[in-house]
């Protein structure tokens, strides 16, 4: 190795980590998320719309889980309704709404105008929640198995092609384990 | 000279105004029992990455995920937690892209030892360098001799 290669391969180098870079900036979610595999955080929250009811993670024990969390300030979460509305029609697990930083009023009215998918909603009106659960920001969503285990999070909104690929296939392996 | 006084009344009544706009539009601010507090909440604001505009810390921005973590970082820190404390508690939840200065561990030990191994490799092409040269003086020296 003379003394023109050497420059030449260290330039090679820092271009291939610039181009790495650039290619891997804008993916938030190589971002990983802590929870996975861990136990979902303690909740204990009212219903949305039901005063005086609230549910905790106790509550959902035993069956596989979707927390969706959503506000109806979050203009992505309306683009992915209907995904979610699609998840929760086939029926193979239960989507829960939690609903942050929003009005409930503002939330009631979202969902009487989009339609309600969720089996119940939560209301996590300061968010407290959401930073236990390190969201980001609307929407995200959380698979949580039947032992109350986080085992998938998804950052933005839900799409057909995760729903395949990465929820039905962890749902078919939680009930062949049982 | 009536004229000139209802301007200036004017002129008063617009500044007036806009100071009114300026202190309803800022959010409630944080309360610290002393200085020493208030120093360690800043410090501590400006390690901890506000995660939704993620060039940005905590103190600087504005997005209300920074508000939040703001408060919480604050309730935490009047509880009496220490710095350490807080921070595990936003890795535990956020992981270590929450700081901004990242942890010396398995993952990162290239990104801290990086420095070392640029500066020695420099060090190592300036002795290549300074050898080479040398031999050549020492040639030169020798053919003129």
């Amino acid at each position: 190795m003379n003394s023109r290669t050497l420059p030449l391969l260290a330039f090679i180098l820092l271009v291939t980590l610039l181009v790495v870079g650039l290619k891997i900036s804008d993916r938030k979610t190589l971002i990983p998320s802590p929870l996975i595999d861990k136990p979902a955080p303690a909740f204990n929250l009212p219903v949305l719309g039901e005063p005086g009811r609230v549910l905790s993670k106790s509550s959902f024990l035993g069956k596989p889980y979707l927390i969706n969390f959503w506000a109806s300030w979050c203009v992505t979460c309306r683009v992915e309704h209907p995904v979610i509305t699609e998840l929760a029609k086939r029926g193979v697990l239960s989507v829960v709404g939690f609903n942050f930083r929003d009005e409930s009023a503002d939330a009631q009215a979202w969902l009487a105008r989009f339609g309600n998918p969720y089996e119940v909603n939560l209301v996590d009106l300061d968010g407290k929640i959401s930073i236990d659960f390190g969201v980001y920001a609307a929407p995200e969503s959380f698979l949580v198995d039947p032992a109350g285990m986080i085992v998938f999070k998804q950052i933005g909104a839900m799409t057909p092609e995760i729903i395949e690929t990465e929820i039905l296939p962890r749902i078919a392996s939680m009930e062949s384990r049982n | 000279m009536r004229i000139q006084q209802f301007f200036i009344c004017l002129f008063i009544l617009i500044v007036s105004f806009s100071a009114l706009a300026q202190v309803t539009s800022t959010p409630e601010p944080l309360v610290f029992e002393n200085q020493q507090q208030q120093k360690r909440f800043d410090e501590l604001t400006r390690e901890l990455r506000c995660l939704v505009c993620q060039n940005q810390n905590l103190a600087d921005s504005d997005a209300p995920l920074a508000h939040d973590l703001r408060r919480e970082v604050h309730e935490m820190l009047m509880a009496g937690q220490t710095n350490k404390q807080i921070k595990q508690f936003l890795v535990e939840r956020y992981g270590d892209f929450v700081l901004y200065r990242p942890p010396v561990q398995n993952n990162t030990y290239l990104l801290w030892l990086a420095p070392l191994i640029l500066l020695l490799g420099g060090a190592w092409v300036l002795r290549a360098n300074i050898n080479k040269r040398a031999a050549l003086l020492n040639a030169d020296d020798n053919h003129q001799d």
